[in-house]
């Protein structure tokens, strides 16, 4: 009598039993790999960095010396060096700001009204702009916003020239044309990283279940009661999630600050020269900790004020 | 203007698109009744109940709640509060704090809006869970929570969106009578969704039977399930032989529908004035108080008999094959309409 095929045992079969029995062998083969990849190329090297912040720099010589020093991470606090950390925290937060603002009503019609094809269209919306180079369209934000520029144009076909020069005039915002001042900074960077801020809010709006809105409804609250004691504190990780990206996003960028805005470092800029011109890695890598420890401290921020409680 | 009635429809119609969900329906519920819209699913039962609570509005026809027109007022501004299907409570609050919401969102008082939730808490007797979050309950808590947090309000009306669906029968069961004396305590109006017939039977003062967005019958559980009016009542509240004109004019000589139930038929026996039919045993199926005996007559028609299975009921069971005379008076004996 034949044996069942079922039964038959290959060498493959062996194999995926032995698995099967052991499930958390099969774990180990399956993630042990990426786990990997992602210690040593992610965190390995990051902490790399953060080590090579310790070594010393030859201001004579130009070069690095492996002794270990504070020098480096107490320069963050020298006075020109703590205006770039202003400066740049001071931008990326009104850019979350703005960003939050501006999705959280696309996000909510995203993900409460539109229809599956209207929906998709959004999501085309959104991501379409990314699939375009970034730096053809911060370039191109600077010919948009120069003077001669599409702003300008339009602003002087509606007679709007003096309040647009009113608001470049305004301290902390102006600047000598939109393409130079705070504001067209502004403006290109919330253009740029609006859609990290859309994708998260709606992801998290749509875990909301309608029955929540109707229930705070049903007893007795408006639409602004319901919005703020049940669908904000809901959908918050999402904002949160979404500012992640903005905040840091903007915090590490050095090329929006070199193309448009005045002049004035950003803590991207300032790595940049200091690695590349100066060869001060170890300053660089100092520097490169204020991002990381700024975002720290916001979710630790997040955290106390209860944004996870929804989780 | 003062009025009987809590909530009155009056031909009432609500369309999606090519369906006409609630098509002119037009009833009146007095005031402190236990009323519960009775129906299979898409019979239009719920979308009612959603145009009482506000969140749905009417196509056509109009709807007062205690005497005001409700047509076009957003839900936060009617005096009605809902028991959700899915409880919808809110994940982010402890229990007391989604007991409270409904007064916090009004205003009241942080002292008096404790009290009031210890008490609705108190009544459903979950006082020991106010400090608890929705996701540490289990079905039947999170069930009693809402029910507390839509009874704090004292709604003129509570809206009862099928509560029980998703509880165990035991649950269901215990659950069943304490709505009902809650409903008894607090004497306001209740409306309660159901697609089961037993539970609407055993806790409502009136049902309506809904079918195809229409209301088939209104009317008491004992008159809805002795003395259904339509084919579809008769048929959809407890379990019917229901005979067509034809099948009424060879078994009855009347050329009506009629229905009758399984349990009013006897077997063997003669009955004065009454209705006779042979027929064979097919199937008997044991339910424990009752076997269910499935019987061709006639052509071949099938027809259901209920016999107890109590001792006190003497006289053997009879056996798949085994003939039989079939008969039933004339008071069992319900005229149908379609």
């Amino acid at each position: 009598m034949s044996a069942n095929a079922l039964y038959l045992k290959t060498p493959l079969r062996r194999l995926s039993d032995v698995l099967y029995r052991h499930p958390r062998a099969l774990l180990a083969v399956l993630l042990g790999p990426p786990l990997l990849w992602f210690l040593v190329v992610y965190l390995g090297s990051l902490l790399a960095l953060l080590w090579q912040g310790f070594y010393s720099f030859d201001d004579f010589s130009m070069t690095v010396r492996p002794d270990l020093t504070l020098v480096n991470y107490a320069h963050i606090f020298a006075p020109a060096n703590w205006e770039i950390i202003v400066r740049t925290v001071a931008m990326a937060a009104a850019v979350t700001l703005a960003s939050a603002l501006i999705a959280f009503p696309i996000a909510y019609y995203m993900a409460v009204y539109a229809g599956k094809a209207e929906k998709g269209l959004f999501y085309i919306g959104v991501m379409l702009p990314m699939w375009a180079s970034y730096i053809v369209k911060a370039y191109s934000w600077t010919v948009i916003l120069a003077k001669g520029g599409l702003v300008y144009w339009v602003a002087g076909k509606l007679g709007l020239v003096p309040l647009l020069e009113a608001l470049l005039a305004l301290p902390y915002v102006g600047g000598s044309t939109l393409s130079t001042s705070h504001l067209g900074r502004f403006l290109v960077f919330t253009y740029i990283w609006l859609p990290f801020m859309i994708l998260p809010i709606q992801a998290a709006i749509e875990r909301v279940p309608q029955s929540l809105m109707q229930a705070s409804q049903d007893l007795g609250a408006g639409p602004l009661a319901g919005f703020r004691h049940v669908l904000l504190p809901l959908a918050f990780p999402g904002v949160v999630a979404g500012s992640i990206f903005t905040f840091s996003l903007t915090l590490g960028d050095y090329i929006i600050p070199t193309l448009v805005g005045p002049s004035g470092l950003f803590i991207g800029n300032f790595v940049y020269v200091q690695q590349g011109a100066a060869g001060n890695i170890p300053l660089a890598a100092a520097f490169t900790v204020v991002p990381i420890a700024l975002i720290a401290a916001y979710l630790a921020a997040a955290r106390r004020l209860g944004a996870f409680d929804a989780l | 203007m003062t009025s009987a009635s809590a909530v009155e429809f009056e031909r009432v119609s609500r369309v999606y698109g090519s369906v006409r969900a609630v098509d002119g329906v037009s009833l009146s519920i007095p005031d402190g009744e236990f009323f519960s819209l009775l129906g299979p699913s898409g019979s239009g039962k719920t979308t009612c109940l959603r145009l009482i609570a506000g969140f749905e509005q009417p196509d056509g026809g109009c709807i007062r709640i205690h005497g005001e027109v409700a047509s076009g007022l957003p839900p936060y501004r009617r005096d009605v509060n809902t028991v959700f299907q899915d409880y919808a409570l809110f994940p982010h609050m402890d229990v007391l704090r989604n007991v409270e919401y409904g007064l916090m969102v009004k205003g009241v008082g942080k002292a008096e809006r404790r009290a009031r939730a210890e008490e609705a808490l108190a009544s459903v007797a979950l006082a020991d869970l106010a400090g608890r979050r929705p996701s540490q309950l289990s079905g039947g808590q999170r069930q009693r929570i809402a029910l507390a947090r839509a009874i704090v309000n004292r709604p003129k009306v509570l809206l009862l969106d099928e509560p029980l669906g998703a509880l165990d029968l035991k649950l269901r069961e215990q659950m069943q009578g304490e709505l009902k004396s809650l409903q008894k305590r607090l004497g306001i109006t209740f409306v309660f969704v159901t697609h089961d017939q037993g539970e609407a039977l055993s806790m409502s003062d009136r049902v309506a039977v809904f079918n195809r967005g229409r209301i088939e019958q209104v009317a008491s559980p004992q008159t809805l399930y002795n003395r259904p009016e339509t084919v579809f009542v008769a048929d959809f509240v407890g379990s019917a032989n229901i005979f067509d004109a034809a099948g009424a004019e060879r078994l009855i000589g009347r050329r009506q529908a009629f229905s009758v139930r399984p349990e009013n038929i006897a077997l063997n026996r003669e009955l004065p004035g009454g209705h006779a039919v042979e027929g064979r045993v097919l199937d008997v199926l044991f339910h424990g108080a009752s076997s269910r005996l499935d019987i061709a007559v006639g052509d071949g028609e099938p027809v259901s008999v209920t016999l107890s299975n109590s001792v006190l009921h003497a006289g053997g069971m009879p056996a798949p094959g085994d003939a039989v005379r079939l008969s039933w008076p004339e008071s069992a004996v319900v005229p149908l309409r379609d």
